[in-house]
């Protein structure tokens, strides 16, 4: 939705995407309060993800996963003078005008919470502040552009801190990019059957070969190395979620994956941050997982 | 006639829109690099700094070891242009920064950081030129505003080449002192290139080079 007021237009897509492209090369961490996106804020984090419980949290304890209370969004949007975002619940449109009226950032329409709707996303176009939505292939990260995402993440497994599904996501997505830059223009069609996404995006993505919004990473990176790998693989920004304030010494941590992502294609200088940072979080084996987080969301 | 080499423009690149200030100043002529380490600044001719988040900028140039080399640089005279983020670096005051917040000092001038408010508040709008240097006579440029800083205060060798809104009556949002430039919103979002043109200019004349084609 735009606006406009005294020639100043807000809520149009470049104003939208253009944060995404503000945020590029940097870490956005979530963060359950003031203190910790204080934390995060003082080890270099470009923004941070205001939730109820991180996802580790979330897979431990079970039961509904909502939207954040406003007095905690509120307490770390005082706290911080970094972007904040916070998430909504797949479909609950409610919850994202809440965090709009808020005055939040960038609103997360996030696997990692209950889904409210088992048939549609938040039609984002109708808001004036940006969304980012996850996706683990190309054809989803489509479908979440046409109903409006100014920004696109591939999901991995959150709350995991195994990145080898956010490998597999970020390659689906990328690899699937560059084979569309090779498909004639017949073939283009039955591209957009088989990912199930408008024609003219993928056309769009066959001319560009790139998505029209920035790519970013998330769910499973723990270490300096995690954040340098999906750098490498096509990422143009990460999102730490456990992985921080799961590990031992959580504003170390945070500091050295923040040099990493800017260092990514620098071995010595990741080698350097990456020295003594006491213990990662623990982590989970996927074949151990009940629930996958990343089959949320269609 | 010889075609003179193109003058080299260092990007830095720890963080923000690194790629839309290459592309726009390869299509104003320049050959562009990443900045990244000290040893990437030998010569260049001229630095950009992107739109970024101005606090995690600040770090990074201390922690890459990037913070001391620019200030001296910037100093002895290379042509120098921040947006956004970029602009908040050069400012000689910066208010509501935290209190670690780094800054070159470069631009006579106070800036409020997220100035417009949230994001929600972001807009396109127009920055009206008021001064020949980007061409008072050509209309207004077309200027994207993404939490973007407020200057509340010019003094000193600071000139304003533009303010926001149609009529030019609103806050400075182009500036000007010797060798830095910087912008508070994005030229670099859109196509019009008469601010990129203007800092080619600048680090063609530093340089001693002839004016680049316009």
């Amino acid at each position: 939705m735009t606006t406009a007021d005294a020639g100043r237009e807000t809520g149009t897509f470049k104003v939208k995407r253009g944060l995404a492209d503000m945020l590029r090369g940097g870490v956005i961490m979530d963060v359950v309060d003031a203190q910790q996106a204080k934390i995060a804020e003082d080890a270099g984090a470009v923004s941070v993800m205001a939730l109820e419980r991180v996802p580790a949290d979330i897979r431990r304890e079970g039961g509904v996963a909502r939207m954040s209370d406003p007095a905690l969004i509120e307490g770390i949007q005082q706290a911080v003078t970094i972007p904040v975002m916070a998430k909504a619940r797949i479909g609950h449109f409610a919850e994202a005008q809440v965090l709009q009226a808020l005055g939040v950032d960038y609103v997360d329409e996030s696997e990692v919470l209950t889904p409210a709707d088992e048939a549609y996303h938040i039609d984002k176009w109708a808001f004036t502040v940006p969304f980012v939505c996850g996706a683990t292939n190309l054809g989803e990260a489509l479908r979440r552009l046409s109903e409006g995402a100014a920004m696109i993440r591939s999901k991995g497994e959150a709350g995991t801190g195994n990145i080898v599904e956010a490998v597999r996501h970020l390659r689906s997505i990328v690899g699937d990019i560059r084979r569309l830059t090779q498909a004639d223009s017949a073939e283009l069609y039955g591209w957009a059957k088989e990912l199930r996404a408008p024609i003219g995006l993928v056309q769009e993505i066959a001319e560009t070969g790139s998505l029209p919004v920035p790519l970013f990473c998330a769910g499973g990176i723990a270490t300096p190395a995690d954040a340098s790998l999906v750098m490498q693989l096509g990422a143009e920004a990460v999102f730490v979620g456990s992985g921080i304030f799961k590990s031992e010494d959580p504003a170390r941590r945070a500091r050295a994956i923040v040099e990493a992502t800017t260092h990514f294609a620098d071995a010595e200088y990741v080698a350097k941050v990456s020295r003594g940072l006491g213990e990662a979080m623990r982590g989970e084996e996927l074949s151990e997982l009940g629930e996958r987080l990343a089959d949320r969301g269609w | 006639m010889v075609e003179e080499p193109a003058a080299t423009v260092g990007v830095l690149a720890l963080q923000g829109d690194v790629l839309e200030h290459e592309a726009a100043l390869r299509e104003v002529g320049a050959a562009v690099r990443r900045v990244r380490r000290p040893s990437d600044l030998a010569g260049i001719e001229g630095l950009v700094l992107p739109g970024g988040e101005s606090t995690t900028l600040s770090k990074l140039l201390d922690s890459s070891g990037l913070f001391a080399p620019i200030a001296e640089a910037v100093a002895e005279g290379l042509p120098t242009f921040g947006t956004c983020a970029g602009l908040i670096l050069l400012a000689a005051k910066v208010e509501d920064g935290r209190p670690d917040q780094r800054s070159f000092a470069a631009l006579d001038c106070t800036v409020r950081r997220n100035g417009y408010g949230p994001q929600r508040f972001s807009f396109e709008g127009v920055a009206e030129p008021v001064d020949a240097l980007l061409g008072a006579e050509t209309g207004p440029l077309p200027a994207v505003f993404i939490r973007a800083p407020l200057v509340t205060e010019v003094w000193g060798d600071a000139e304003v080449l533009a303010r926001e809104g149609q009529d030019g009556g609103g806050a400075p949002v182009v500036l000007r002192q010797r060798q830095v430039l910087g912008a508070t919103f994005h030229p670099e979002l859109t196509s019009d290139r008469r601010v990129h043109r203007l800092f080619m200019d600048m680090v063609r004349a530093a340089a001693g080079r002839s004016p680049g084609a316009r």
